[in-house]
């Protein structure tokens, strides 16, 4: 039963950081139809630009991830400004292709600066954050974990539900001729919405960096993962990206703790191939609105 | 040139993937605080005017080849609809593009995407002042809303943007009679309370001839008829066309009819 609990608590705080990163994915799909297939590397970037900054640099942590969380928003505008903008009104195909290679020109960047070693964050978070509850442990990354994705989830909630930026964003995504119509700066909307998922890849990376050391293989490896949860919450719904989340980190550390750890990488393809058999839009798709 | 122009459109061609060309020189003035109309059948080219106006024919691969669009005496072809919008020009898709995921409140708000930042309370009240019925469900999915609340809701959104010209496609299709008239009254009340200039695109020229100062007859990508809206009404073509009564009483012969467009192109 302890064990269970365990299991449950880090599979939930894991499952918060995957619903964080696919929000981001989650995003540039709404707003732009395009699937980022370089996401893994935005978040092995986040992860490698701390690194930098704290380990190298020897800034203060909370610098650090400041200027993390900036750094990689603004590389996700220059990444749209650059490679996406002239691509606008061009087949969709072509722009997930560029994605493609926006992907292997990351790592390859990254191998080639940072290498295949697994590099390791300074210990910085405080011991009095780990969490003691009954007679479970939870290590304070995550707890760390949890109250990234929850805080940020929440807010990027409010951004979208109340601000004015937000409900652009939710238009160009819902009728994309009718924003225009409106003036809605629709590249603008673009651009936000790249650097907004670079800067929550860049969180998640920075949090899975901690628990499994920051590695451009690996992070780009759980990059892949966003696939399986998006497509369990549904390509284009936020609340299920989270729900996709958690229950692909469920899966993950059941697998892990109770069947084997080999299986914790490949289950959750397993389950999305199912999952498609039977609901080919995913479990929480958006409800089709049609008028008849 | 008189000052009292809103908008000079001066022998425009629109042509499509370079290939298809579906303005052959259309001219048209809009005065300051006037309705005009653009009447015309299907296919004659009413919404391509209204998107050369508001640049959304960029997104369809349509360019301004020749001529000129002016604006307030400054040149606005082929401008990007960000620019257009920002100038005050407004245009309210055929339709009813709602954004069917955002709630009726929701899509009023991206009415303000043209002065983002800026408060909006006020134009909120003047949209729920002119449309009550949006008041009730601003709450609710637009997707949810019928046709006519949705009408009004494209319509206010567009207001939302404080227009200077406002170009309204087709705001009567698909709806009621009934609901055809409010939407016009309102129309009509727009234009003399807030003084917006405004540009109807319409099919049912019996109502938009009743609230126009000015009207044009659009036919194959053309003009082919202008002046004030009374004389368009009482103009016996326009009437057999467009207002459904022949001017005789009688059903005109198909000879006649082609030699209404004849007449027309060889003015």
């Amino acid at each position: 039963m302890e064990f269970f609990l365990q299991l449950l608590v880090n599979g939930i705080s894991l499952g918060f950081l995957y619903a964080l990163s696919a929000l981001g994915f989650v995003m540039i799909f709404k707003s732009s139809s395009v699937l980022n297939f370089a996401h893994g590397e935005l978040l092995a970037i986040g992860a490698f630009l701390f690194l930098v900054l704290s380990a190298w640099a020897k800034l203060p942590i909370v610098l650090a991830f400041a200027l993390t969380l900036v750094g990689s928003f603004a590389l996700g505008f220059i990444v749209e400004r650059l490679f996406l903008r002239p691509l606008i009104g061009e087949a969709l195909i072509e722009v997930i292709m560029l994605t493609v290679g926006l992907a292997a020109m990351f790592k390859g960047l990254l191998l080639f600066v940072f290498g295949g070693d697994i590099h390791d964050y300074p210990e910085f978070l405080p011991e009095g954050l780990s969490l003691q509850l009954g007679t479970i442990q939870v290590p304070s990354v995550y707890v760390a974990a949890l109250i990234i994705g929850i805080v940020f989830l929440i807010l990027f909630g409010f951004f979208f539900k109340y601000s004015s930026q937000g409900i652009y964003m939710r238009s160009v995504a819902d009728n994309q001729p009718a924003a225009l119509s409106l003036g809605v700066h629709v590249r603008r909307v673009f651009a936000l919405s790249w650097a907004i998922a670079a800067l929550v890849c860049a969180m998640s990376g920075i949090v899975l960096g901690i628990i499994n050391g920051v590695n451009v293989h690996n992070l780009s490896g759980i990059g892949l993962k966003v696939f399986p949860v998006v497509i369990l919450g549904g390509l284009d719904s936020i609340g299920g990206a989270i729900l996709g989340g958690i229950i692909i980190g469920l899966l993950e550390t059941f697998t892990g703790g109770y069947i084997s750890t080999s299986l914790r990488e490949i289950i959750p393809y397993i389950v999305l191939v199912f999952i498609l058999m039977v609901r080919p839009y995913g479990l929480f798709g958006l409800v089709e609105i049609e008028r008849v | 040139m008189e000052n009292n122009i809103r908008l000079l459109i001066n022998n425009i061609s629109v042509v499509y993937s370079d290939v298809i060309q579906v303005l052959k020189g259309v001219s048209l003035t809009i005065k300051k605080g006037q309705i005009v109309s653009l009447l015309g059948s299907n296919g004659a080219g009413k919404t391509t005017t209204l998107k050369a106006i508001s640049g959304l024919l960029k997104s369809e691969n349509g360019k301004v080849t020749e001529g000129s669009i002016e604006y307030d005496g400054e040149p606005v072809q082929n401008s990007s609809p960000e620019e257009i919008t920002r100038k005050g020009i407004i245009q309210v898709l055929e339709g009813r593009q709602e954004f069917k995921y955002l709630t009726v409140e929701e899509n009023l708000r991206v009415g303000t995407a043209t002065r983002w930042g800026k408060p909006f309370k006020k134009d909120l009240e003047m949209v729920y002042h002119y449309f009550p019925a949006l008041l009730a469900r601003k709450k609710n999915l637009a997707g949810y809303c019928s046709g006519g609340e949705l009408q009004m809701l494209v319509m206010g959104r567009g207001l939302m943007a404080q227009p200077r010209l406002l170009l309204l496609d087709e705001p009567s299709l698909g709806l009621a009679p009934l609901l055809v008239k409010e939407i016009f009254q309102i129309i009509r009340r727009v234009n003399q309370e807030l003084g917006t200039t405004l540009m109807l695109v319409e099919q049912n020229a019996n109502m938009a001839l009743q609230i126009a100062h000015y009207g044009y007859v659009m036919e194959n990508g053309k003009i082919v008829m202008e002046s004030d809206a009374e004389d368009l009404r009482e103009n016996p073509d326009v009437k057999e066309f467009y207002l459904g009564t022949a001017a005789s009483g009688a059903l005109k012969s198909y000879k006649d009819v082609k030699s209404y467009k004849r007449r027309k192109r060889w003015l």
